[in-house]
């Protein structure tokens, strides 16, 4: 075990239930002051790390540190974290204030000294004159606010989020993700995030650790995780990807192209593929990295011709799904409507179109 | 300004964190320690009563008695005596025929009930709950009680209808007798039957007996075909509920039953009382408790098979 | 009921039932009247239980007043049943809050075993500790009783606190810890007060069940008779017919209340939460 300069350390942690291994050996580092997202679909972990964080479940081996401490035999209520819980767990026996201050009772405050914090945090929270209010009597956003508070007065190092916009509706929750974000800014306290819904994840987090099966795939920052996964997993669980099957052509040292199943052979810099020659591979090609067109573009690095299968109109962009000679899948071209009547959203089935892509929108991944 | 207020407390950081002892330690690792640790004295208090008495039971019976000792060289005798002279063989039969009787009867007068406040009861449905199992929570031995009033040579029936001029004099099978005790156990025991079987039709997905509905079946059919088998576990428990409790009444039989009505129960607490016999007491608990084992495991199996071959 | 006359309550299969309706009021008839002649033949002025009545009498209660050894069993009654309901109360609540929170092996048979009195005779848990004191040289007494007692009412009160411990999310009681809390305080400052009516239910049941029982009372005491013990005794002597009925009368109107108050307040909180 060693220190390390990060502000939370994970080492080598895992967790098994019996013998389901809910946690798989994660090691990774969080910053001082860091917006930082666990990602991943239900039961791939994610929660089960950040209830270790708050220690409401214990490690089965390796260690966490947070600020240089190790924390396995720390318990809930000494950990310099709160947390924001997937339902709120407001008290429902318990008005707004005392819901507020209720982690205050040891600082052993003045009545009128914990009511002022009280009402400084309903400021913060735009939730002022609220004080009073029974905790049955409040809507989900303002259940979300009054959890948030609630931790927030107690100072933590590190604020544990589970899910916390879940539960709300899409507008609501989009107006939250904002205020989240400029609320973590303002106070510069470390964020733990858990969520399963990858836009959120992307528009919140500094850095991002995409979870599956109990391990982690891969922590990068949103841009990092979109434009260069390290994975197919990873790449189909962020956004839409269109996989071709491709096996590596060497031709010397300078030059080095991929064989593909649909694309055809495309040209690749020799310093962005470390494959021998003949090793299997998968392009990787998102839909709105595809151009489409009704003749083939004159510029175009690399383009191919495709029949158009069907398409949806999503208003500010249309979706099309295009058949390639030589492939059974069909590929994904995504297209923002930039002007109003954009001619290929009338286009009928079995239309001749051209696809076409500059060569840095290609990510080589290895096969599944 | 909140957000002057808000920064993490860096100067604190350096303070370690509060380590705690091995042992709180141990159990914020074990979550099943601390189970076991704060179930402890609820199980310390329950074997105190249940196992540790049963032991001794169980020792008891293997004994003889002695004047007002024992003898506790360990013999067989009282259960060969159970079990070689008729009196206990007719009082067993007669204490399981009498419950086994008010146990149907039970289960059959409550069901309807169960099914009345599951399906149609809308509105004040806990009033409707609460209504039903209030009696039971009052005194057995004055609900018993109640009957001997009502069942009684002069009791209300008799003095009643005498009054109306029905009948010229009491009818006497009422009181002492096997019926009354039957009477007085499917009354007090009610409540004990309608919780389960409420529990069990109120749990039935109503989509369920539409679905029936939808796909053909009537009233009866889908009666039989649907609720019938999906409240089977609340007929079990009623059954078993009320069986097991009964069999070993004494209270009942003893101020209703007469010389006729005795049951198994009575003869036992004789043994304790009267006769003095304690080792022949524990002997005859005993294998009214194997009975009941036995006898509940063979409705179980029979249920069992009667439900697979429905299904 | 009131809600049943209206004629689209409920769906197809919830349609209003009339023979069923009829049913359901009759055994409910059926399941009170016996119990209600108790009160109204103790205002009989007689002392034969018969029809027709003689008139109205208040003397069998103004003669309770006089008795003292009915006065020494229900202080006795009290006094076991106050601590017979707190020890149960307590000791359920332990019991629910570790069956609810915590994984550990075995769980459901533990249950079963706290369920395991309500399915034996009574008689024979009497006998089985009447011979466990006996053997271990335990006087009878009232304390004897009350432990009799604790064995009857634990399934009742574990059964009672079991939904409430159950009905409420356990990421109350972790918000708790993650403030900083330790376990006591968090017990003190949200599960107690969120299981509260259930408290309040399961001792008042625990108390009614102790203050009524019979069977174990019978096999346990020693000097000091409980007052079911005293009414039992009084049984044998027609002539206390009417008093008991009284005081039966009493204890039934005591019992009545406190059961209906423990039911209401138990259920009502479930039903809110869902």
């Amino acid at each position: 075990m060693t220190k390390t300069d990060a502000f939370i350390s994970i080492q080598n942690v895992s967790k098994f239930f019996g013998t389901f291994r809910a946690i798989d050996d994660i090691s990774m580092d969080i910053g001082r002051g860091e917006f930082f997202s666990l990602l991943g679909p239900s039961g791939c972990g994610k929660t089960t790390l950040l209830r270790m964080l708050a220690g409401f479940e214990s490690t089965t081996a390796g260690e966490i540190f947070i600020d240089n401490q190790p924390t396995s035999d720390v318990p809930p209520h000494h950990r310099p974290v709160n947390m924001v819980f997937q339902n709120y767990a407001i008290f429902p026996h318990l008005n707004v204030r005392d819901n507020i201050t209720y982690g205050l009772r040891k600082q052993k405050l003045s009545r009128s000294k914990r009511y002022e914090m009280a009402e400084e945090m309903l400021e913060m929270i735009k939730l002022p004159d609220y004080g009073t209010r029974k905790a049955t009597e409040l809507s989900g956003g303002q259940r979300q606010r009054i959890a948030l508070a609630r931790a927030l007065i107690l100072r933590p190092k590190v604020l544990l989020l589970d899910e916390p916009l879940g539960a709300l509706d899409k507008q609501l929750r989009e107006q939250m993700q904002l205020e989240l974000r400029a609320l973590q800014r303002q106070i510069g306290i470390t964020f733990v995030f858990v969520t399963h819904d990858q836009e959120e994840a992307l528009t919140l987090s500094d850095r991002i650790a995409v979870m599956s099966g109990g391990k982690v795939l891969q922590v990068d920052t949103p841009t990092g995780l979109y434009e260069t996964p390290k994975t197919s997993v990873v790449a189909r669980f962020i956004g839409n990807m269109n996989f071709f099957d491709g096996t590596v052509r060497r031709n010397g040292a300078a030059a080095a192209a991929i064989e593909t199943e649909g694309l055809g052979t495309i040209q690749v810099p020799v310093a962005d593929l470390d494959k021998p020659d003949g090793a299997a591979v998968q392009v990787a090609l998102r839909p709105e990295k595809i151009a489409l067109s009704a003749t083939r573009p004159d510029a175009a690095e690399h383009a191919v011709s495709a029949r158009l299968d069907t398409s949806a109109y999503l208003g500010e962009r249309s979706h099309f799904y295009v058949n390639l000679e030589g492939r059974d899948e069909p590929v994904a071209v995504s297209q923002p409507n930039t002007s109003r009547f954009n001619a290929a959203n009338q286009a009928p089935s079995g239309t001749e179109v051209w696809l076409s892509w500059s060569s840095d929108a290609i990510v080589v991944l290895d096969p599944e | 300004m909140a957000d002057t207020s808000l920064q993490h407390r860096d100067g604190e950081a350096a303070a370690p964190l509060r380590r705690p002892s091995r042992v709180s330690a141990l159990l914020h690792r074990s979550e099943a320690l601390r189970g076991y640790l704060l179930m402890s004295p609820t199980l310390l208090i329950m074997i105190l009563g249940i196992v540790a008495p049963f032991v001794i039971l169980l020792a008891m019976s293997t004994w003889t008695r002695q004047g007002f000792d024992f003898d506790t060289t360990f013999t067989l005798a009282n259960y060969e005596r159970t079990w070689n002279e008729p009196i206990f063989g007719a009082l067993l039969s007669r204490s399981f025929w009498v419950s086994g009787v008010a146990t149907v009867a039970t289960v059959l007068l409550c069901y309807p009930m169960a099914y009345y406040v599951a399906f149609h009861v809308h509105h004040r449905k806990m009033m409707w709950l609460i209504l039903m199992t209030l009696p039971f929570w009052t005194s057995y031995l004055l609900r018993v009680f109640a009957w001997k009033v009502i069942l009684g040579y002069e009791g209300v029936i008799n003095s009643g209808l005498m009054t109306l001029g029905w009948i010229d004099k009491p009818l006497e099978f009422l009181l002492y007798s096997k019926t009354a005790v039957i009477i007085t156990l499917a009354h007090a025991w009610a409540a004990f039957a309608i919780l389960p079987l409420y529990v069990s039709l109120e749990k039935i997905d109503k989509s369920l007996i539409e679905a029936a509905t939808d796909l053909g079946d009537g009233p009866v059919a889908r009666f039989l075909r649907i609720t019938l088998p999906l409240s089977m576990p609340g007929i079990i428990a009623a059954t078993f509920l009320i069986f097991i409790p009964t069999t070993g009444d004494y209270i009942t039989p003893a101020l209703l039953g007469g010389p006729d009505g005795a049951m198994i129960g009575n003869f036992i607490q004789l043994q304790f009382g009267a006769v003095n016999n304690w080792p022949m007491g524990a002997t005859l608990a005993i294998v009214l408790m194997l009975w009941i084992a036995a006898i509940a495991a063979v409705f179980l199996f029979v249920t069992r098979k009667a439900q697979e071959k429905i299904a | 009921m009131r809600g049943q006359g209206k004629p689209m309550e409920g769906t197809y299969i919830k349609r209003r039932n009339r023979p069923l309706q009829v049913y359901a009021v009759l055994f409910l008839i059926v399941l009170y009247v016996p119990v209600l002649f108790i009160p109204l033949f103790s205002f009989n002025d007689s002392l034969y239980v018969r029809f027709p009545m003689q008139g109205m009498t208040l003397k069998w209660y103004h003669e309770l007043w006089l008795r003292e050894p009915l006065w020494n069993a229900m202080w006795n009654s009290v006094r076991v049943g106050a601590a017979v309901s707190v020890i149960s109360t307590i000791l359920g609540m332990v019991a629910a809050r570790a069956i609810t929170r915590y994984r550990m092996p075995g769980r459901s048979a533990l249950v079963t075993f706290i369920m395991m009195p309500l399915v034996i005779p009574g008689i024979i848990f009497g006998v089985a500790l009447l011979v466990l004191m006996s053997r271990m040289g335990v006087p009878l007494s009232l304390y004897t009783v009350g432990l009799g007692h604790l064995i009857v009412c634990m399934p009742f009160a574990v059964a009672t606190l079991l939904p409430r411990f159950e009905g409420f999310d356990p990421s109350m009681e972790e918000a708790s810890a993650d403030l900083g809390e330790n376990g006591w305080w968090t017990f003190w400052r949200v599960t107690f007060p969120m299981v509260f009516p259930g408290v309040v239910a399961s001792l008042l049941l625990s108390f009614t069940i102790s203050f009524d029982e019979f069977i174990m009372a019978f096999f346990l005491t020693g000097t000091d008779p409980t007052l079911p013990m005293y009414i039992w005794g009084q049984l044998r002597f027609p002539k206390e017919f009417p008093s008991v009925l009284a005081l039966s009368a009493l204890i039934l109107l005591v019992s009545f209340v406190l059961v209906f108050i423990a039911q209401w307040v138990g259920r009502k909180g479930l039903e809110n939460e869902n």
